[in-house]
C-alpha cells in the first residue's frame, strides 16, 4: 500500500537532502565572517557573507517546503487508504466478529490506530530522516573544522539518546498502566449516566460520586508517577545540551589559544551543536513514533488479514427462477471452533408460499439461524439450500437480495425517514416515492407519517424525531417489504408494537404473502398459530414440529408451555 | 445549553477567551502557593539560563582573548553549576505544576460527574451517553495542558525574553534595535499562521467529527447493511467522508509547510543583520568578539518562544471550547431542585395522590390529562392501557423525574414539591422494565451504595425474591462478578436480581413496571411468586403488561391517551365491559378459545 507512494517517498527524501544541505553549510558562512571580522580583511566582505548565509537558508527553506508537501501530503493520502481498506474489511466481516469486537474498539482502530501508523510513515519517516541526514552533514562539517572537539562536544548527546530510550520505555510502561485506569473511570461515568433511572431511583447520587471521586484519587496518583518519569525529559535535555556547550567552552577555548581553532569555527561549532540538538531528541520521538505505529500497524493488520469467509466463491450462479423454497439438511452451526453448537442438526423443508414460525426460550437459536440463511454467518456446505441451490454457492448479492428481513433490534440509520425505507431500493424518483408509500401503508406506518410535520422527509434519530420502538420496527418493516423479497423473514418483529396494530399488519401480509415465503419468530400465539408449521426450537435442536393443532394434541414442549400459560387463565374464569 | 445538542459538539471556540479563562482561572486558586512557587521557579530559571551565554562571552573575551587558559576551568565550573542547578528547578517546577493539573483535573470531572448526575430526566433524554462522557473525560483532558503547560508557561517565556532582551540592550542598544527589525515580520507572520491554522483545524476537527459517527452508526448497523447487500454504497459513502477529511489535512499541510520555513528564513535574517551590523561594530571597537558570539546564541533563542506560540495556538483553542462545552453543562440547573425548605419524614405511610395533574414533555403535547388518583397506604393497585396511553410517565412523575405543569401529586399529604427530591425517591422503589446493572459483583448491584445494608440482609433479600438458587450455581455465587448491562445474566435472573434490590433498600411505595420481553414459564412463576414476597406490607403501584400480576391487585386502573378511563377490580371492569375488557380479550382470546375447547 506504502509503496504507491515511493516516487513521492524519494522526491521528500531528495528535497530533504538539500535542505539540509543548504542548512548544515550556512555556518561556514558565518565562520569567514566572524574569521574575517577577527583578522580585519575589511567590512566590505562582511555584507556579502550575510547574505550569503541568508540566501542558504532561504534556499532551503524552500527545499523543507517540499519536503512537507511530498512526505506528510504522501502520509495522508496513505491513511486515507488505508481507512478506506479498513471499512471495506468491516463490510466483509461476518456477524461473529461483531459479537467479541465492541464497536468502540474499531472505532479506535479507524482514527488513532490509523493516525499512528500515519504519524509512522509520515513525520515519522520524515524527522528519521532528517536526523541521519542533519547528523551526517553536521557532524562532518564539524570534523572537518575540529575533530577533537567534535568528538568531546557529542559525547553528552550520545549520553542524552540513550538516557531518553530508557525512560522512553518506563514511560511507555506507566501509560499502559494509566490508560487501564482510565478506561476503569470512564467505565464508571458511562454507566452512571446510562444507569441514571436506576441511580436516582434509588438516591445513590452520592455513593457514584464519591465511588468516582475515589477513582479520580487513584487516577492522579498513577499520573504523577508518569510525571516523576516525564518532568526529567526537558530538564535533562537542557542540561546536556549546557554541557556540551561547557565542554566547547573549555577545550575549544583551549584549541583557541592553540591556534589550532579560529573563533569564527567556534561559532559555527556551537551553531552545529544547535542545529543537532532537535534531531537527537527527535530520534527518541522517531522511536516511540515507530513503536506506537508498529503496533497499531499489527492491531490494524489483524482486521484486515482477518479471512472473511463470508464471500461469493467462485463459480456462484444464481438460480433460474427464485421461487422461495427453502430446505434445511443436518444443520450443526457454532461460533468458534472451540465453542459449545449453538444448533444441532437441524432439518427443515419450507415449500414457496408457505408461511412457517419458530418457536423457542431466549437463546434457542432462532435468530442465528435467520442469520444464516442470509449468510451472515459462515454457512457449513450442503446444509441450507435455497431454490434447490446450497447457498454458499449463492452469488452473496443475489442471496441477500432475495430475503428480506426484520431483525429483532430495528435499527434505523440518521436518514430521512425515507432514505430509511428506500435503503436497499433503488428505482427513479416517481416510482420510488410511490414504492415506498406502498410499503408504509402494508407495514402499518402511513398514518403515522402523515402525522409527522416533514412526512417523509422527517430525519430520524439524533438531528431528527425520535420514533417511538413501535414505530422503529414498522418502519424497518417497510424497509424491507419495498424490496419485495420472495421470502421475508420477521424475527420477533412486532414486540414493541401492540397486538392490535400487529393483528392489522399481519392480515394486510396475508394478502401479500401469497407469492412469498414467510419466516416468522414470534412469542406470541396469535402470530404463530396460522403457520402451515410450527418449529419449537430448543438448545439449539427442533425438539417438534407441526401445525398448532398438531402440537397442541402432541403435549410436547409446545403443548406443556402453551398449558401453563392457559392455566392462569382458566383461574381467572374460575 | 443549547437546545440543537449536535452542534454543541462543533463548537470551535477561539484561543483566548477573557471570560472563560476568568472562570478558569477560579480552578487553580485553591493551589496559588503552588502556582507562585512554580512561577518564582520559572523567574529563577529564565535568570540562569542568561548565566551560559554571558559566562561564553566572557570567556572569549577575558581568558581565550588574552591566551592566558588558567582561568578558565572558573568560567565552566560556573556554567556547569547554573545548569545542574537549573535543572533541579526544572525538575521540581514541571511536578509541581502537573500536581496542580491533576488536581484541578480531577476535581473539575467529579465537579462535572456530579452535577451530570443531578440532572433531570430530561437532560438525559436530549444528551446520549456517549457526549456526556466526553465533558469528563475528553474535555477535562484538553484543558490539562493549558493549566500545565499553558497558563503558569507564559510566564515562563516572558521571563526569559525579558532577560534576554535586557542582556541584548546592555552589550549594545544599537545592535538589538537592528536584531528586533526582523520582529514586526515574525508576529505578521504568526498572526496570519494563527488565522489559517484556525480555519484548518476547525475544518479537520468537523470532518474527524463527521468520520467517527458515520462509523459509529455503521458499525452498529453493519448487520443492516449486509442484509440489505448495500456494502458497496455504504463505502463510497465512507470514501467521501474520508476523502474530506484527507482535502481538509493537505489544507492546514500547506500552512505548516509555508510556515516553519518562513520562521526559519526571518531568523536567518535577523543573524545576518548581527553579523553585518556587529561585526562593523567590532571593527569600530564598540562590540567585543565575544558578545557576537553570544549575541548570535541570544537571538535563536529569542525566536524560538514566539514561534512556539504558533504551536501552543492550538492547545489553547482546543481547551478554550473543551472548557466552553464544560461550562455550559455546569451552568445548566438541574430544572427539578431541593425547595429551600424540604419536608423531612423518617418513615411515610405511603398514601399516593394524583389531582388534577396534566404534564406534557414538551409544549403542549399533553400526555397526561387531568389525572385524579388516590393509592391509599399499602394499597396495591395495577395500571393497564395501550402503549403511549402515559402508564409510565405517570409513574415517572411520581418519582420526580420529570416536574409536571399542573396540578399536584402528593405522598402522605405532603406535595411532590415540598420534598427533597433525594429524600422523596429513598421512600419508594423503582424497578424498571429494562434491568440495568452496574459492574461490579451480584452483592454490591444488590446492596449498591447502601454500606448500612450488611451482608445479611443481601442475603435475605436474595432468598426472599427465590434468587437464592440462581445465585448459588455462580461460581462465586454473591461475590460473582457481573457486567455492565449484567451481559453474563439472563433476562430472568436480572428481573430477580433487581427485585432483590428493591426488598433490600425496603421502601414504602413500589413502583413496578413489568418487564415484556419473554421469559421462560418456570422463571415466570419464580418471578410471580417473587413480586408478592416485593408487594408485602407497601403500596405499590405496578404498570402490568400480564394477566397474572392483575390478578392479586386490589384495583386495576385502566389509562387511555393520558387519562384513567376505567377503575375497579378484575370483575368489575369485565362486567363493565369497557377498554379492560377489549384489552383482555384481545390479549387472551387464544388461551380461552383453547381453554373452552378442552374444557
Amino acid at each position: 500500500m506504502v509503496l504507491k507512494y515511493k516516487k513521492a517517498g524519494w522526491l521528500g527524501i531528495l528535497a530533504l537532502t538539500i535542505s539540509n544541505a543548504f542548512d548544515t553549510v550556512a555556518p561556514m558562512f558565518l565562520r569567514e565572517a566572524v574569521d574575517s571580522i577577527r583578522s580585519g580583511d575589511g567590512q566590505y566582505q562582511l555584507w556579502q557573507y550575510a547574505l550569503a548565509f541568508v540566501l542558504m537558508i532561504l534556499c532551503g527553506g524552500i527545499a523543507r517546503y517540499f519536503v512537507r508537501q511530498t512526505l506528510i501530503k504522501a502520509s495522508r493520502r496513505v491513511e486515507y487508504d488505508i481507512r478506506s481498506d479498513f471499512f471495506g474489511q468491516l463490510l466483509r466481516l461476518p456477524r461473529t466478529f461483531y459479537h467479541r469486537t465492541p464497536t468502540g474498539d474499531l472505532i479506535t482502530r479507524a482514527t488513532s490506530d490509523v493516525e499512528a501508523v500515519r504519524q509512522m510513515i509520515g513525520p515519522g519517516v520524515m524527522q528519521g530522516a532528517n536526523t541521519l541526514i542533519v547528523g551526517t552533514f553536521a557532524i562532518s562539517l564539524m570534523m572537518y573544522l575540529d575533530w577533537r572537539l567534535t568528538l568531546y562536544a557529542l559525547s553528552p548527546l550520545l549520553l542524552m539518546s540513550v538516557m531518553m530510550n530508557q525512560l522512553a520505555n518506563k514511560v511507555h510502561r506507566q501509560f499502559t498502566i494509566i490508560q487501564e485506569h482510565f478506561a476503569i473511570l470512564q467505565a464508571h461515568a458511562q454507566e452512571s449516566f446510562a444507569g441514571i433511572r436506576v441511580v436516582k431511583a434509588y438516591t445513590q447520587e452520592r455513593s457514584r460520586t464519591e465511588e468516582f471521586d475515589e477513582l479520580n484519587r487513584q487516577f492522579i496518583e498513577k499520573n504523577m508517577r508518569m510525571v516523576h518519569l516525564q518532568a526529567l525529559f526537558i530538564p535533562a535535555l537542557s542540561l546536556l545540551v549546557g554541557a556540551s556547550v561547557a565542554i566547547v567552552l573549555y577545550v575549544g577555548g583551549t584549541h583557541i589559544v592553540e591556534q589550532t581553532l579560529s573563533l569564527g569555527s567556534f561559532v559555527a561549532f556551537s551553531i552545529y551543536l544547535g542545529v543537532l540538538t532537535w534531531p537527537t531528541i527527535a530520534l527518541g520521538w522517531v522511536v516511540s513514533l515507530y513503536q506506537r505505529g508498529s503496533v497499531s500497524t499489527d492491531r490494524l493488520n489483524r482486521i484486515i488479514d482477518a479471512p472473511s469467509e463470508v464471500t461469493t466463491r467462485p463459480g456462484a450462479v444464481r438460480p433460474e427462477h427464485v421461487r422461495g423454497k427453502i430446505r434445511i439438511q443436518n444443520l450443526t452451526f457454532r461460533y468458534s471452533p472451540d465453542g459449545p453448537d449453538v444448533l444441532r442438526g437441524i432439518n427443515m423443508d419450507i415449500e414457496p408460499g408457505q408461511t412457517v414460525s419458530i418457536v423457542g426460550p431466549t437463546g434457542s437459536g432462532k435468530s442465528t439461524l435467520i442469520h444464516l440463511l442470509s449468510r451472515l454467518y459462515e454457512v457449513p456446505e450442503g446444509t441450507i439450500f435455497i431454490d434447490d441451490q446450497d447457498i454458499v454457492m449463492w452469488p452473496l448479492r443475489d442471496l441477500r437480495r432475495t430475503i428480506g428481513c426484520v431483525p429483532q433490534e430495528s435499527f434505523l440509520f440518521s436518514n430521512s425517514l425515507r432514505d430509511n425505507i428506500a435503503f436497499g431500493f433503488d428505482a427513479p424518483g416517481e416510482v420510488k416515492a410511490k414504492k415506498i408509500e406502498e410499503a408504509a401503508r402494508w407495514a402499518n406506518l402511513a398514518n403515522d407519517v402523515d402525522q409527522f410535520p416533514k412526512g417523509y422527509d422527517t430525519m430520524i434519530g439524533e438531528r431528527g424525531i425520535t420514533l417511538s420502538g413501535g414505530q422503529k420496527q414498522r418502519a424497518s418493516l417497510a424497509r424491507a417489504l419495498i424490496l419485495n423479497p420472495k421470502i421475508l423473514i420477521l424475527d420477533d418483529a412486532f414486540a414493541s408494537v401492540d397486538t392490535h396494530t400487529e393483528e392489522a399488519i399481519l392480515s394486510e401480509l396475508r394478502t401479500v404473502t401469497e407469492q412469498r415465503t414467510t419466516i416468522l419468530i414470534s412469542h406470541r400465539v396469535s402470530t404463530v398459530k396460522e403457520s402451515d408449521t410450527i418449529f419449537v426450537l430448543d438448545e439449539g435442536r427442533i425438539c417438534e414440529s407441526g401445525s398448532h393443532a398438531d402440537l397442541v394434541a402432541a403435549s410436547g414442549l409446545y403443548a406443556d408451555m402453551y398449558r401453563k400459560q392457559l392455566l392462569e387463565t382458566e383461574l381467572e374464569d374460575a | 445549553m443549547s437546545t440543537d445538542g449536535y452542534h454543541e459538539d462543533e463548537i470551535m471556540g477561539k484561543a483566548y477567551d477573557s471570560r472563560l479563562m476568568r472562570r478558569l482561572i477560579v480552578y487553580l486558586l485553591p493551589y496559588r502557593a503552588k502556582v507562585a512557587v512554580s512561577v518564582a521557579l520559572l523567574f529563577t530559571i529564565a535568570a540562569l539560563d542568561l548565566v551560559g551565554p554571558i559566562v561564553v562571552q566572557r570567556a572569549i573575551d577575558g581568558p581565550i582573548a588574552t591566551g592566558d587558559l588558567s582561568d578558565l576551568w572558573m568560567y565552566v565550573l560556573v556554567f556547569l553549576t547554573s545548569l545542574i542547578v537549573a535543572f533541579g528547578l526544572r525538575y521540581v517546577q514541571v511536578i509541581v505544576m502537573n500536581r496542580v493539573g491533576q488536581e484541578v483535573m480531577a476535581r473539575l470531572r467529579v465537579e462535572i460527574f456530579a452535577h451530570i448526575q443531578n440532572m433531570h430526566l430530561q437532560f438525559f433524554d436530549r444528551n446520549p451517553v456517549g457526549r456526556l462522557l466526553t465533558r469528563v473525560t475528553s474535555d477535562v483532558a484538553a484543558l490539562n495542558e493549558l493549566f500545565t503547560s499553558g497558563v503558569v508557561a507564559i510566564f515562563g517565556d516572558i521571563f526569559t525574553l525579558i532577560g534576554i532582551v535586557a542582556v541584548l540592550f546592555y552589550y549594545s542598544w544599537q545592535l538589538a534595535l537592528v536584531t528586533f527589525i526582523v520582529l514586526p515580520f515574525l508576529m505578521y507572520a504568526t498572526w496570519l499562521f494563527k488565522i489559517k491554522a484556525r480555519e484548518s483545524y476547525r475544518a479537520v476537527r468537523k470532518q474527524t467529527a463527521r468520520l467517527s459517527a458515520f462509523l459509529q452508526e455503521q458499525i452498529t448497523g453493519m448487520a443492516i447493511v449486509q442484509m440489505f447487500a448495500q456494502e458497496a454504497k455504504t463505502q463510497n459513502t465512507f470514501d467521501d467522508i474520508n476523502a474530506d477529511l484527507r482535502t481538509a489535512h493537505f489544507n492546514s499541510i500547506l500552512y505548516y509547510a509555508l510556515f516553519f520555513p518562513g520562521v526559519e528564513v526571518l531568523g536567518a535574517i535577523s543573524i545576518g543583520l548581527i553579523i553585518w551590523y556587529g561585526g562593523g561594530q567590532i571593527v569600530a571597537g564598540v562590540l567585543t568578539a565575544g558578545a557576537l558570539v553570544a549575541y548570535i546564541q541570544l537571538a535563536e533563542r529569542f525566536y524560538r518562544p514566539i514561534r512556539d506560540l504558533a504551536e501552543k495556538y492550538n492547545i489553547f483553542q482546543a481547551a478554550m471550547a473543551a472548557s466552553e462545552r464544560i461550562f455550559d453543562i455546569l451552568d445548566t440547573p438541574p430544572a427539578i431542585a431541593a425547595p429551600l425548605k424540604p419536608t423531612h419524614r423518617k418513615h411515610v405511610s405511603g398514601a399516593v395522590s394524583f389531582k388534577n395533574l396534566t404534564f406534557a414533555y414538551k409544549g403542549e403535547d399533553w400526555i397526561l390529562k387531568n389525572v385524579n388518583l388516590e393509592v391509599k397506604a399499602g394499597e396495591k393497585i395495577a395500571i393497564v392501557g395501550y402503549t403511549g396511553a402515559g402508564k409510565t410517565s405517570l409513574v415517572s412523575l411520581l418519582c420526580r423525574f420529570y416536574e409536571y405543569q399542573h396540578g399536584t401529586i402528593s405522598l402522605d399529604g405532603v406535595e411532590l414539591r415540598d420534598w427533597d427530591p433525594v429524600e422523596l425517591r429513598s421512600h419508594i422503589g423503582l424497578v424498571l422494565q429494562d434491568v440495568f446493572l452496574f459492574s461490579g459483583t451480584i452483592e454490591s448491584n444488590i446492596r449498591l451504595g447502601r454500606r448500612d445494608i450488611t451482608s445479611e440482609q443481601v442475603e435475605q433479600a436474595a432468598l426472599q425474591v427465590n434468587a437464592t438458587r440462581l445465585i448459588s450455581r455462580l461460581p462465586q455465587g454473591f461475590k460473582e462478578p457481573v457486567t455492565e448491562r449484567g451481559s453474563t445474566l439472563s433476562v430472568g435472573e436480572k428481573q430477580l436480581l433487581s427485585f432483590a434490590r428493591a426488598l433490600a433498600f425496603d421502601p414504602s411505595v413500589l413502583i413496578l413496571d413489568e418487564a415484556t420481553s419473554s421469559v421462560d414459564t418456570d422463571t415466570e412463576i419464580l418471578i410471580q411468586k417473587a413480586l408478592a414476597k416485593l408487594m408485602e406490607g407497601r403500596t405499590a403501584i405496578v404498570i402490568a403488561h400480564r394477566l397474572s400480576t392483575i390478578r392479586h391487585m386490589d384495583r386495576i386502573i385502566v389509562m387511555h391517551k393520558g387519562e384513567i378511563r376505567e377503575t375497579g377490580t378484575h370483575d368489575e371492569l369485565i362486567a363493565a365491559e369497557g377498554i379492560y375488557f377489549r384489552l383482555y380479550q384481545l390479549q387472551y382470546k387464544d388461551q380461552e378459545s383453547i381453554a373452552a375447547s378442552t374444557a
